[in-house]
Formats: C-alpha cells, structure tokens, sequence
C-alpha cells in the first residue's frame, strides 16, 4: 500500500488504517528509537508514544510541507530526544549515543525481519563505512548538514552529495 | 531550479529525512506536484530508507500494538474543548466601544460570515474529495480481484481443510504462463496472534518438495481475503500451513491448514 493510498483509509477513519500505518511504518520508526534510546524498554514506550501522538494528531499533518512518512520521522526522532533530555541533566548540545545504527545488529538484538533482510544487513556491511556514518547521523540521529559535516570533519558542500550516492547505492541493491 | 538539477541536487533526500526548513519543505512539495520525476524520486528514496531502516528494527512484542490500541481506544471519543466561561465585568468596559464600533462590526461579521462559508464548502469538498479516492480505491480492488478469478489462462485449485482445521478452504489461481499466483483465503479461520499463513508450493515426486511462495500478512487488514504471493514456476500441489510471524524455512506438517492438488 502507498503513502496516498494509506492517507485515504485515514481520513475515511476506516479501521483497518491504523493497523496499516503501524504495519508499514512501526519497524522504521522503532529503529530510529532505538538508535537514539538504547534501552529496549523505554524504546518501547516511547514507540507507543510516537503512534498515539501520531493519531491523535493526524489531522494537522499537512501534506503541502512534506511527506507524511517526513512528518512521523519527526515525531519520532523528537519524541526520543525529549525523552533522552528529560532523563539526562548534563547534557552537552546533542548528547545523542556516539554508535551508529549498525550496533542493532548485535546478536543480542532479535531482529524481527530475520527472514527477509538478511540481504539488506549484509549489503550494509558491504556500504563504505563513511555511508554508514552520514545516513547515521543525517537520517537515524537527525543532524542537519552543518552539524553532520563538524561531526565527520568533511566539508559542508560534501555532505548532501555524499548521503545521495549512499542511497543510490542502496537503491541499486534495492532495486528501487 | 529544474526538476533534473533538484534531483542530482541531493536535497530531496534531506526533504524525505526532514531536515529541511518549513521555506524549502513547501518549495519542494509544490515542485513535486508539479514534476512526477521529483515525486517518484522522492518516493523511491522513502521506500530505500524505510526499507533499510525496517530491516534494523529489533523485536518489538505484539502486546505494543495492542497497548497502543488499547490507549487510543480510551480516548476515542471526540475531545470536546471547554470554552472559559465568559465574565461579564470584563466586558461591560468595552460595551460603550463596542456600540461605536457597531457600524464596522457589522460590516466584519458580514465578511466573516462569507469566509466561514467560502471555507465550509472547501472543507465539503475536501470531504467529497477523500470519500471518492476512497470508494475509487475500493473499487479498482474489487475490479482487480474479480479480473483475477475470472482470467481465463488462471488455473484455479481448490485446497480443502484438512485434520486440524477440516472447515477451512482456500483457493489459489495460478497463471501458469506468467506464473502469478494470487491466493483466496477467505475460508481460512482468523489468524492467532503472532502467527501467520504461509503458503506452499509442492513437488509431490520424486520426493515431496515444498517451497515457501509467501506469507498472507495482514490478513485482518486485507477485506478481500485475495492475497498476490510469489510467482510459482513449478507445483503439484498447493498447501497453508499457519507458522510463527515472519514464517519458517519448512513447513509444519500439523499445522496444515489446507491442501489441494492442481
């Protein structure tokens, strides 16, 4: 199902669009959490935060200003980084977790779609370490260029064109 | 800018991340409404980072969902905002602007009455709009499944139920020439939670061979009970078995739902 078919079963408030919403996008969503809150629990409270926040107030999501998957990023991200703020008073500008996303893979960590994204897990083995770091902190962590480009001491005009031949090798993995 | 230099520009990316400004979030949504090449890449990158993303979520127990559900339940009903009760005193002060101010009042009340009802039919109209994308989505599903069941070149096989669910049936419709297969699981008993159908394609000789041709996920979500698996090159038969969530690499032979023979 599309973005634009999903937003239709929403505005309907057709039954079945909350359990499409959560299984197309609760995975993503719950990856982006947990990149930024290392703590499986509260990972998980705050996933059920994110969806209430996300119904409740589906009805300000304007699609003129982004996309709709753009719109519960944010939730998302924000959500994490007010929980990490409130917990930690010490903390220095971002304060976010210094490991990139690659440290889910832990085999302590059960992941859920063992079965059908092996491929992908070993393609990011394969991603140059510098992809790993800029979709890391741009796309998981949230960083604008500015901040990303001091964090990875490259130059700023480098950043967006390197996180787009990231993701077109990953689209061409892909095949999307 | 052109569609093309946005594109190469890597600036729909940060747009698809959300890191851009409100200024530049607009200027791109409109560009995409107008270019259905920067709408397609746009798409195409959310599904690369979705996927890529999804594929590094850890286990997150079932129960969330239903927690979730159960939270948004409670508060289902429409929140009803209380307004302030008005104090009167607050108001006997400006009675006497107010009256000069009748003429001009008058004329604004007139002016807003014309907004609210230019903006009420917008909101009809949005209205009519969603309900008919809706009802044409429906529809173009229906007709789908119907162009499925009626396709001549689709080799239809009834799977009856067999001992641990003699009730249940299913039907698959396999196009041997483009090899889709498509699944009618209407005869199937509600999923438990945590578990999930996976359908089977057999070799009944020389030995007995499965090969997994999918999983009916969503079964709940999806109205029609019709379900696209993979493509079937070879089978003799057909059989859905109900397996842990996310499937299992061989069939559990209790757990044979149903069966049939093409």
């Amino acid at each position: 199902m599309s973005q634009e078919e999903l937003l239709v079963l929403i505005y309907k408030k057709d039954e079945r669009a909350f359990t499409h919403l959560y299984d197309m996008y609760s995975k993503s969503l719950f990856s982006v959490i947990n990149v930024l809150i290392r703590n499986r629990e509260e990972a998980e409270d705050v996933l059920q935060e994110v969806f209430v926040k996300i119904w409740k107030n589906i009805d300000s999501y304007n699609e003129s200003k982004g996309r709709f998957y753009t719109w519960i990023l944010n939730i998302a991200r924000n959500t994490s980084i007010d929980k990490l703020r409130s917990k930690d008073f010490n903390n220095s500008q971002k304060n976010l977790p210094s490991d990139n996303f690659v440290h889910l893979l832990d085999d302590s960590n059960k992941l859920v779609n063992r079965i059908d994204t092996i491929g992908i897990q070993e393609f990011v083995k394969k991603l140059k370490p510098k992809c790993i770091e800029i979709i890391d902190l741009l796309f998981f962590k949230g960083y604008t260029q500015q901040e990303a480009s001091e964090e990875l001491a490259m130059p700023l005009g480098t950043i967006k064109t390197q996180n787009r031949n990231c993701i077109n090798d990953l689209r061409n993995y892909l095949k999307i | 800018m052109e569609a093309q230099e946005y594109i190469d520009s890597g600036i729909l990316e940060l747009y698809v991340y959300g890191l851009l400004t409100e200024t530049e979030n607009i200027e791109i949504a409109e560009m995409a409404k107008k270019s259905p090449e920067v709408d397609q890449e746009i798409i195409s990158i959310e599904k690369a980072i979705v996927a890529l993303s999804s594929s590094f979520s850890p286990f997150h127990s079932v129960a969330n969902f239903e927690k979730i559900k159960a939270r948004l339940e409670l508060k289902h009903g429409k929140v009803v905002e209380m307004k302030p009760a008005s104090k009167w005193s607050q108001y006997v002060g400006w009675a006497a602007a107010v009256l000069l101010l009748l003429g001009l009042g008058y004329q604004t009340l007139e002016l807003t009455k014309t907004k609210d009802a230019i903006a009420t039919v917008g909101n009809e109209k949005t209205k009519i709009e969603r309900e008919f994308a809706y009802l044409d989505q429906q529809n173009k599903e229906t007709e789908k499944n119907l162009t499925i069941v009626r396709d001549i070149k689709n080799t239809g096989v009834t799977l009856g139920g067999q001992a641990v669910s003699p009730t249940s049936f299913a039907k698959v419709y396999w196009n041997k020439d483009t090899k889709t297969t498509y699944i009618d699981a209407a005869g199937l008993p509600k999923p438990p939670k945590g578990m999930v159908y996976q359908v089977w394609a057999l070799k009944l000789s020389p030995v007995l061979t499965p090969t997994s041709i999918g999983l009916l996920s969503d079964f709940e979500g999806n109205s029609n009970k019709i379900f696209a698996v993979d493509r079937t090159n070879e089978a003799e038969a057909f059989g859905i078995t109900l397996e842990p969530a996310g499937g299992s690499l061989t069939p559990t032979m209790t757990q044979l739902y149903t069966l049939g023979k093409v």
